[in-house]
């Protein structure tokens, strides 16, 4: 049995809170993000550390240049995303690359294989490749802290923005983590001014070219030495390349093989590559998502198994492994037939009024990324596309386009508070630009409710809580030029469909904003107490089923009449003027 | 049988699997820092975000003197946890033969459920019997609303999974000082006392702590 936890240095920590606890041992000034599932933790967590400047960025890409500018003054900083945001900060981040850093640049991306909360399922161990920065992967809570130290380190001494790679099994999967002493640049942080390195002009940047090249020679040279670069010699009949959780999998499936375990996946160590093929009879290359190590080591001339056996889709497990490699796996019980659980928008949930409502339109709806999305499953079953963050305004402007004459009135765009300020704005500044006269539906709750409830410009907080400017949505868009701007209780049903008909019949730009707030934010979880609940009276009830049409998780099916789930009801009042029998009623006295 | 070759060895794997909402996360937050403060290695692994939104939601928790994988393979989990009915069927595929099934009898309908597309399975608590003979039903709702408390479901879950692994009361009171703010901790550990109190009475202290006696 291993030694008790020393409770105050041994700690069970995600790999979210370890990036946090490595940055700040590392002497992190500042931190930039925007929330995003599986990463959101790492900023709310480094918050907590003093001497920390953490704030959320409208979107990825302010994130990365904030770093940026924090690096070029000296400081050590970071961004941190999930994997789709580096494709939003992607331009700063391909550049970064040339320019170097004056203080150490971390840029955490935080990758979803199994798409558990994300719309694709991208490798951005590419972009390492791509933007010629080097990458580090751990593979548990306790690397994740060292590696998170580590980068900052090799940032400045290589002079290179570094990537650390996650995903959700290692950003939301916690392990044993010792806590370090912080040991970073103590002294504050001293800016030399330099535009030769700093000012991307071409002739300038030519030179920087040169630059990159050189340190990436360098940095081969430090994977061949790297010691997260590691063989574990074992049984030499089967070697397996891996890295990151894959690793874990690989030592519970396999404890006796021989394993290459790659902590940096980029650059890759050559030498040791070879070392580890030549050493034994076969290799097997076991990584989740794309054949990123297998192109690799294939393209050093070794005949290495990979993706013909081990699945390029999805998040990989022992099992998996096991059965890739060997081409078995103990038999397990077959899956019951069960009614699926989908995600559903919670008991009082302000996006269902609004649904319900823009459903009875039949118009085509472009949607966004947040909580609103899960509108497209039934009963409300109301959205036509949803690509990526902002999409929304732009694709509803392409579509009228696209129908010329016919194109007014026959869609809308949906997007959230934080989504339209991450990259609406510009989607809706191009409607009224181009003459369109789309009707873009705002839905103010009050916070970026999916990954959590996380502050934005609207808000009037800052990720530590503090009062700030609150953003008015309402003059943002009237800024922009949208003459036509109108607010509406969402939970209002009959109110807001008569004001989505009018709206989406004039032929201009308008913008509804909804504004009710999240039911999971505090505030409006402590008022629920003095909001009445509803129930079905059983005698009145015709189980028509106009009410379940809503899809709300407190409106249960009875078997011949409806009943609401005193537990679950949040006494939003959506569902009582849906009926048309005034079955639904204020509850007397609570649950 | 007990918890474990498994748990003789001081190793084990539990499944939490759940409804977002019922606090599944915070449950495997005391589990996992329970066996963290006994000295044992620990990895824990869940999803958050969209997963949350009142869909089926799961935890992995596996303790021992190294741990490796943060995912139980499935098949090979020791003690599955369950905080609703039918989800102990959705995830009975990850229990090993022979291990220990512990299921909320609560019912929460899914959306095909509650909108009258489809019936709950009414046969569901005789599908958990043939899943294991080690099969044991708790009313955790109800005896979180004796101690007027309806959140605390997950405690008594906790509880009453706490019967069959090799820990002290006391090492999970301590992880709910930890875990929890002050002014819920004793509701807290009531309830894990209520919970590990049901499964005495059904399971018999001849298999407390995972080990015959």
């Amino acid at each position: 049995m291993p030694i008790p936890a020393d409770k105050e240095s041994v700690r069970l920590l995600s790999g979210n809170e370890a990036v946090a606890r490595g940055a700040f041992e590392a002497g992190v000034r500042v931190a930039s993000a925007y929330p995003g599932t599986p990463s959101t933790e790492i900023l709310e967590e480094l918050v907590r550390y003093e001497g920390v400047w953490a704030e959320w960025a409208p979107n990825e890409k302010v994130a990365v240049e904030v770093a940026i500018g924090a690096s070029m003054a000296g400081a050590r900083a970071l961004a941190a995303m999930k994997h789709v945001g580096v494709n939003v900060a992607a331009d700063p981040i391909f550049t970064a690359s040339y320019t170097g850093v004056g203080g150490g640049l971390v840029i955490v991306t935080a990758d979803d294989p199994e798409l558990h909360s994300s719309q694709n399922e991208q490798d951005n161990r590419h972009y390492a490749l791509a933007a010629k920065i080097p990458m580090l992967e751990p593979s548990d809570s306790a690397e994740t802290k060292d590696y998170t130290r580590l980068a900052f380190e090799l940032s400045e001494r290589f002079d290179t923005p570094f990537f650390l790679r996650t995903t959700t099994r290692i950003a939301h999967a916690k392990g044993v983590v010792r806590l370090g002493e912080p040991s970073g640049p103590p002294s504050p942080p001293v800016f030399k001014r330099d535009p030769a390195k700093w000012v991307m002009l071409p002739v300038n940047a030519r030179r920087r070219h040169v630059v990159v090249e050189e340190r990436t020679r360098a940095l081969k040279e430090f994977a061949e030495i790297f010691e997260g670069n590691r063989i574990e010699w074992g049984d030499r009949s089967l070697g397996i390349v891996t890295a990151g959780v894959s690793y874990q999998y690989v030592k519970e499936a396999f404890p006796e093989a021989s394993v290459l375990k790659l902590g940096m996946a980029y650059p890759l160590p050559e030498r040791l590559v070879r070392e580890f093929a030549a050493g034994v009879s076969r290799v097997v290359v076991v990584e989740e998502l794309d054949p990123y190590l297998e192109t690799h080591v294939r393209s050093l001339g070794i005949a290495a198994e990979g993706k013909e056996r081990v699945p390029i889709l999805g998040e990989l497990d022992p099992r998996i492994v096991r059965k890739a490699v060997t081409g078995e796996a103990i038999p397990v019980r077959a899956p019951e037939n069960l009614p699926s659980r989908p995600p559903n928008l919670c008991p009082g949930c302000p996006h269902r009024g609004l649904f319900f409502a823009l459903k009875k339109l039949k118009v085509a709806v472009t949607g966004d990324i947040g909580c609103y999305t899960l509108a497209a499953l039934p009963p409300l079953d109301s959205m036509d596309l949803c690509v990526c963050m902002g999409a929304s305004i732009g694709a509803a402007h392409g579509f009228e386009k696209a129908l010329g004459d016919e194109g007014p009135g026959k869609v809308v765009a949906v997007i959230g508070d934080s989504t339209f300020l991450h990259s609406g704005v510009t989607g809706l500044m191009n409607i009224v630009y181009n003459r369109g006269c789309g009707t873009v539906l705002l839905l103010d709750n009050g916070t970026t409710a999916m990954t959590g409830a996380q502050e934005n410009p609207s808000t009037g907080k800052t990720l530590d809580g503090g009062a700030t400017h609150r953003l008015d949505l309402e003059a943002l868009c009237r800024a922009l030029g949208v003459a036509h701007v109108y607010a509406v209780d969402p939970n209002d049903i009959a109110k807001t469909e008569e004001l989505l008909r009018r709206e989406v019949a004039r032929p201009e730009p308008s913008v509804i904003i909804t504004q009710a707030p999240c039911v999971l934010l505090p505030e409006h979880r402590k008022s629920r107490k003095a909001r009445p609940t509803y129930e079905v009276a059983a005698d009145l009830c015709t189980g028509c089923k106009a009410c379940a049409k809503l899809g709300c998780p407190a409106i249960e099916w009875a078997g011949d009449v409806s009943r609401i789930n005193p537990l679950l009801c949040d006494g939003c009042n959506q569902c009582p003027p849906l009926c048309k029998f005034n079955a639904i009623r204020a509850r007397e006295g609570k649950p | 049988m007990t918890v474990g070759d498994g748990v003789t060895a001081g190793r084990g794997d539990i499944f939490l699997a759940g409804v977002g909402g019922q606090g599944t996360l915070l449950a495997s937050e005391v589990l996992g820092e329970a066996f963290l403060l006994s000295g044992y290695d620990v990895k824990k692994s869940e999803v958050h975000g969209m997963a949350q939104r009142g869909g089926a939601v799961t935890t992995h928790l596996r303790f021992g003197p190294k741990v490796f994988s943060p995912l139980i393979e499935p098949g090979k989990a020791d003690l599955l946890i369950s905080f609703e009915k039918i989800e102990g069927l959705r995830f009975a595929h990850y229990l090993r033969p022979g291990g220990t099934l512990v299921v909320n009898t609560q019912e929460i309908y899914p959306p095909s459920v509650a909108t009258g597309r489809e019936p709950y399975p009414a046969d569901a608590m005789d599908r958990l019997a043939k899943v294991t003979d080690r099969f044991f039903p708790v009313d955790a709702l109800a005896a979180a609303l004796s101690l007027r408390e309806v959140r605390a479901v997950n405690m008594v879950m906790v509880g009453a999974g706490s019967h069959f692994l090799p820990l002290p009361v006391e090492a999970y009171a301590e992880a709910v000082r930890r875990c929890l703010p002050e002014r819920v901790q004793e509701v807290n550990v009531l309830a894990f006392r209520a919970g590990r109190a049901l499964l005495k009475a059904q399971a018999g202290s001849q298999e407390e702590g995972g080990v015959r006696r």
